[in-house]
């Protein structure tokens, strides 16, 4: 068959002699960039939950009577410092400055943790006066997204720790740089989340 | 139309005469109309389907290896105008269609009072139509007439020509309503009102039944579907008036606990404030009413110390509430109620605790949150009124369907 | 028994106990010791053999795309003829329950049954079928050496795997649910269903929509950055264009069913209030998001077997397909569209006139590019060289069938004429008709289409047509009567009948569904006689069918590499235009090919899931505990491994490419 057919000289090109195979990861950015698309909709899903539901508080308290939005002024500061932080870290990265990298990383899950804290401490005061998810759907709705979100937030920080013991271990080689890369739009795309719960959960609620 | 239905009649009556087609023929005006929208559908499909198949098989054939003498041309692969007309058909049958779908979506709505009672019979604007409450229980149907303060399970009789209005809710799970010979179905829901307006032209004995799956008892939840003449109907009332059995509350409850194959039974009397509580799902004592609840949000809640307040009148899912694992059981706070509801809510945990205890020991269909309730009284009968509540009952309905 | 065991938590099994073994049903009693006794024959030969380290190395652990397609058509096909027991329990049943008969299962059984058969059909039989197709023949189909994240790849099969292990278990163990398989509440809530079933059916589907997402995402990466030079858009094979789109669709709906489950989840184990008649809960919520997911799901399923098809049709009619461009869009549309009808799966549930006439035009202008693809189909094959081999003869019965379910559709799309049908045995013969006629005679056609890609050797033609009649025989004898009932007012999900006059429609339903049975044995016999004569059906060329695409210009089976040097792509048929214009396949200057690991990761993790998976639907917190822990650690050990990699040496490919010389030449000389 093809095997005893001989080239002319005009024939095309059908096979590439020098080839230059794909880097490694060189669709890891669209990948994980495809994956955080897919979370956006989980996300949605429960957004437009709470949008059916948020106003079904089944002769219960409502987000005036239970929202603290010094509290989470207080949170949202938090979760937004994290990424400023963490913009910093990939800046440092970016210079090659390992030290520099993990401090940073360190600071971010630092605010991490207080962000999640101040989230567990809401959560605890609500749920301590008898508002807690099964309380109405409105709660339900409220505590799976606001939950979700802080889920997320949670194995961010296990994620973060496991990348500071690898840059540790290994030093900002491409497949660390590359993982730092995907964290860092995991935790911008969880700052995003978390405007959208400021405003539609806490913000819209109290004037509901 | 008229000419409509004996065509769609034609082609499986030939070989099918036994069967009963209640769908290509019914005895109702709504369904009779859903039908010809289906054959005029059928029949505008088959002005492309019928080319699009014969045209397969013939070029199946035609163009078959062995036969050398069809033509063959490997590299053609593009038309312009044969892909206008590919992309153009099927569009133009599409918009006959879809315009014939927006009216006639609009024209059979189910909460769209009827206008006609058949192809050439107007209703006449006095004419009001006979209300039916129809209550999708586990398995069988209840039918409230409050016009003619009767009741009755599994089994639905209607005068024939005249409009009826359905208004449709279920007790604890989705099914739907459903006689095909009179009109299409539609979904119960509890605590919701679904409604569906129909009428019966002919007399007729046929079936309804639910369609949608809703447990174990569903296959022989069907009732008689009866449209009788105007006299036939006032006996058929008197029959029922005729009965021992009256529909209280009391009543109701027993007959909401789940049971299979119940046989058709009347009841002479019903409480007029029935069928709303159903639907506000209110009916046991002690149950706050969905409407109060929807009244009680729209006002924004009812403040951070009704967070712990006792949720046992706010629980209206029919079984028992097996307790989900991390959310615990309903907490009972008893101090918001007047004596008599601390009373009943008293009783309704040790109901309820006797209820679940019984169940390891008896596998049997259970009916729950304080079905039986030892010590109920008639007393206590005036639909449960929180404190909570304002004043002013708000002039909210029980939900609708909506698809927000 | 007909109700479910209520039963006490204990610390250490949770509601696991004796109760939850079925031993009094003498059916599944029979079915336990059948698979028991297989089984134990499959793992004991396996061991007699020792084939355990081989299975291991070579398959289990493969990151290798052949491979775990290969692996996810097994699965499919497995779960199929489970799914298939379960048809014809159900039509057995009702053939059965007449005249005062309860035919032989009891609610608590059937209700099972036809919740299983719809789970088992959607998520484990067609869902790796077309995942397992995409698998192997996209990456041939560009050029492609792999997918862009081979381990994922291991992974989210491993993850389907899982699902589908638990829905077995419920077989045998506890039971599955009993709610239909898209488990509407408050029905489903744990109010009304309280035992196992329905924790079954939200985990296996959880686990399994895991792998199912990620695997989509992969497919989309390996379509948009793995082409070969040359590859742009418009040049794309149109099977990899259905696939593109299948998994924006899987990725783009998947994640919904994650969350509305999750939701579900939530009410049954945290007593919260999405779907509940309590506190505020809107059970039609549920309804909706159930089915914004559900309507792509089966456009999922069907866009690639609209691929298979036309790959099939214009390599077998000779001819270039007819309006590549009007196919590639028409595709597009498809895709856009499927998540603007989700509502007529229930028009009856009361929205206005408006919301439902929108969502009837929306379903129906989705036919217009349905139509376009038939048209271009069957101008395809005018004036082409018609071949009739299997795959032809699936494709175009598909064409006859898939027009009729395509009409039904349509009817069921007016409101109006959904109230009379919804729900009825109308709708279940209409979406058989497009799921058979489509899906499955898609997967059948792409089996024999490409098996001799995969293994080396064509399917034995003879038992291949005896499945063939067989099953377009035994689908009209087993669907055209449920389109009767249906017409006759008869719904759905039916245990017992007392209407006489219905009982012949279902006896012949039944017989059709024995035809279809001996057309899944045939297609059986026709795998064994295959192998069993694969000398005689040998192929060396690598091109049996004198295809068009590029999966064709490697060597059947390919090697672990796929192409020695990346191929450059001319036009969409890229094999045949390379035949065109003389290619000549390169014999010299290999080099070294950098290719991935394998790694026991994936099957490691997605048993740790099933663990967990079996836990949390018993109730046992440790266990739960513990697997979800070593979940995570053994994800997070994997990620220290930074040795992903290997190159396969020169020599290597240099003595296979050989080989495939020799193969090449004795096949011009003989």
């Amino acid at each position: 068959m093809s095997t005893t057919v001989t080239a002319t000289s005009e024939a095309p090109v059908f096979y590439e002699v020098d080839e230059h195979p794909h880097p490694e990861g060189h669709s890891t950015a669209l990948g994980f960039w495809i994956y955080l698309m897919s979370d956006c909709l989980i996300f949605a899903i429960l957004f437009a939950t709470f949008g059916v539901l948020g106003g079904n508080y089944a002769a219960g308290p409502g987000p005036r009577d239970l929202f603290d939005l010094n509290l989470v002024a207080l949170n949202t500061t938090m979760l937004l410092l994290s990424s400023i932080t963490y913009g910093f870290a990939m800046l440092a990265m970016d210079k090659e400055r390992v030290k520099a990298t993990q401090v940073w990383l360190v600071i971010t899950g630092l605010f991490g943790l207080a962000f999640l804290s101040i989230e567990l401490y809401e959560f605890h005061h609500m749920i301590a006066e008898g508002a807690g998810p099964q309380r109405s759907a409105f709660l339900s709705a409220f505590f799976t997204l606001v939950g979700t979100h802080g889920l997320h937030v949670t194995f961010g920080i296990i994620w973060l720790v496991t990348l500071l013991v690898q840059v540790q271990k290994r030093g900002l080689i491409l497949a660390n740089k590359r993982r730092l890369m995907c964290l860092s739009m995991f935790w911008h795309f969880l700052d995003v989340v978390w405007i959208g719960v400021f405003t539609f959960v806490y913000l819209l609620g109290m004037l509901r | 139309m008229r000419r409509l239905r004996l065509l769609a009649l034609l082609p499986l009556l030939a070989a099918l005469g036994g069967c009963k087609f209640e769908v290509l023929a019914p005895t109702g005006d709504i369904a009779a109309q859903q039908r010809d929208l289906l054959v005029i559908s059928v029949l505008l499909m088959l002005i492309i389907i019928i080319p699009v198949m014969a045209l397969t098989a013939f070029f199946a054939w035609k163009y078959r290896q062995s036969n050398s003498e069809a033509r063959y041309e490997p590299d053609w692969h593009h038309s312009t105008q044969l892909e206008l007309v590919i992309w153009a058909a099927p569009l133009l049958i599409i918009i006959c269609l879809g315009a014939m779908t927006w009216m006639g979506t609009h024209l059979l709505d189910p909460y769209r009072p009827l206008d006609r009672i058949g192809s050439r019979t107007v209703v006449a604007a006095a004419d009001k139509p006979l209300v039916v409450n129809v209550v999708a229980l586990d398995w069988k149907w209840l039918f409230i007439y409050p016009e003619q303060g009767v009741a009755t399970v599994n089994e639905l009789a209607v005068p024939v020509d005249r409009p009826i209005h359905f208004q449709i809710t279920a007790s604890s799970v989705m099914n739907a309503f459903y006689v095909p010979t009179l009109a299409g179905m539609i979904y119960a829901m509890p605590a919701m009102k679904t409604q569906l307006h129909a009428v019966a032209n002919q007399r007729v004995e046929s079936r309804g039944f639910s369609a949608n799956y809703s447990g174990a008892g569903f296959s022989k939840m069907f009732f008689a579907f009866r449209a009788m003449s105007d006299s036939e109907f006032d006996s058929w009332v008197r029959e029922a008036k005729g009965s021992t059995e009256s529909l209280t509350r009391q009543a109701y409850l027993e007959l909401e606990k789940p049971s299979e194959a119940v046989p058709a039974t009347f009841f002479n009397d019903v409480d007029p404030t029935l069928f709303d509580a159903i639907l506000n799902l209110c009916v046991e004592p002690g149950k706050m009413c969905m409407k109060e609840m929807m009244a009680i949000d729209a006002k924004g809640g009812a403040g951070l110390e009704s967070a712990s307040a006792n949720l046992l009148p706010l629980m209206h899912d029919k079984h028992a509430r097996r307790g989900t694992v991390f959310g615990g059981a309903p907490s009972y706070v008893v101090g918001i109620c007047t004596p008599e509801e601390l009373a009943t809510a008293l009783t309704l945990s040790a109901a309820d605790t006797s209820a679940a205890a019984s169940h390891r020991a008896d596998s049997a269909p259970v009916s729950g949150a304080g079905l039986p309730i030892p010590g109920f009284s008639p007393a206590l009968l005036p639909a449960f009124t929180s404190p909570l509540l304002p004043t002013s009952e708000a002039d909210i309905g029980p939900r609708r369907p909506s698809n927000s | 028994m007909t109700e479910s065991p209520i039963v006490q938590s204990t610390f250490l099994l949770g509601r696991f106990n004796l109760q939850a073994i079925p031993y009094h049903e003498p059916i599944l009693v029979f079915t336990f010791i059948g698979v028991a006794i297989g089984g134990a024959a499959v793992l004991g030969a396996l061991t007699y053999f020792r084939l355990w380290g081989y299975l291991w190395r070579e398959w289990f652990t493969s990151v290798d795309h052949k491979k775990i397609g290969i692996m996810y058509m097994v699965l499919g096909l497995i779960m199929f003829i489970r799914g298939f027991a379960d048809a014809i329990m159900m039509r057995l049943q009702q053939a059965w329950a007449f005249g005062g008969s309860e035919g032989y299962l009891p609610a608590h059984h059937y209700d099972q049954v036809f919740s299983a058969h719809g789970v088992i059909m959607i998520f484990f039989a067609a869902m790796p079928f077309v995942t397992g197709l995409m698998n192997y023949v996209v990456p041939l189909q560009i050029g492609a050496r792999d997918v862009s994240f081979p381990f994922l790849n291991n992974f989210s099969f491993w993850m389907t795997v899982s699902g589908a292990a638990l829905v077995m278990t419920s077989l045998f163990v506890g039971e599955f649910a009993q709610t239909g398989w898209l488990a509407y509440p408050p029905l489903s809530g744990i109010a009304y269903s309280p035992y196992v079933g329905v924790d079954y059916y939200i985990w296996a589907l959880q686990i399994a929509g895991v792998g199912t997402t990620l695997s989509g995402i992969n497919l989309i990466c390996t379509i948009v950055k793995m082409r070969a030079p040359g590859m742009d858009m418009m040049k794309m094979p149109v099977f990899t264009w259905t696939s593109l789109c299948t998994n924006v669709l899987i990725v783009a709906s998947f994640p919904i069913l994650t969350a509305t489950l999750a939701l579900l989840t939530a009410d049954r184990y945290l007593g919260t209030n999405f779907f509940t008649n309590d506190l505020g809960g809107n059970p039609m919520m549920y309804v909706n998001l159930i089915w914004i997911w559900g309507h792509p799901e089966v456009y999922i399923l069907i866009l690639p077997a609209f691929g298979i098809f036309s790959e099939v049709t214009s390599t077998f009619s000779g001819k270039k397909l007819f309006g590549y461009t009007s196919m590639v869009y028409a595709t597009v549309v498809i895709t856009i569209l499927s998540y603007l009808v989700w509502l007529h799966h229930f028009f009856t549930m009361g929205s206005g006139a408006s919301v439902n006439s929108f969502f009837g035009i929306t379903t129906m202008i989705i036919s217009i590019p349905t139509g376009a693809k038939m048209f271009n189909w069957l101008f395809t094959m005018y004036r082409g060289r018609i071949r009739f081999e299997l795959p032809m003869m699936y494709t175009v019965a598909f064409m006859l069938i898939f027009v009729i379910g395509g009409m039904t559709g349509v009817m069921l799309a007016v409101p109006p004429a959904d109230f009379v049908l919804h729900n009825s045995l109308f709708l279940i013969a209409h979406f058989h008709n497009v799921i058979i006629g489509g899906v499955v005679f898609g997967v059948f056609a792409g089996i024999a289409f490409w098996w001799p890609k995969a293994f080396g050797f064509k399917l034995d033609p003879f038992w291949g047509k005896m499945s063939f009649w067989f099953w377009v025989v035994g689908f009209f004898f087993a669907f055209m009567p449920l389109y009767v009932l249906g017409l006759m007012g008869v719904t759905r999900r039916l245990r017992v009948f007392d209407d006489p006059s219905l009982h012949i429609w279902f006896i012949i339903a039944a017989f059709g569904a024995a035809l279809i049975a001996c057309g899944i044995a045939s297609f059986m016999i026709q795998i064994g006689v295959s192998i069993l004569k694969r000398d005689k059906l040998r192929d060396t060329t690598g091109d049996p069918w004198n295809a068009r695409t590029l999966e064709w210009a490697t060597s059947s089976p390919p090697p672990d590499y796929n192409f020695a040097f990346t191929p450059v792509v001319h036009d969409s048929d890229a094999w045949w235009d390379m035949k065109q214009r003389g290619y000549v396949r390169p014999l010299s200057g290999f080099k070294p090919i950098h290719m991935p690991r394998n790694s026991g990761t994936g099957p490691v993790l997605a048993g740790i899931s099933f663990v967990l998976g079996f836990a949390l639907i018993w109730y046992i917190w440790w266990l739960a505990a513990v697997s979800f822990v070593a979940l995570l650690a053994v994800a997070i050990h994997h990620t220290f491994n930074y040795d992903r990699d290997f190159d396969i040496p020169a020599e290597d490919v240099v003595r296979t490419e050989e080989e495939r010389t020799r193969l090449l030449a004795a096949q011009v000389n003989a």
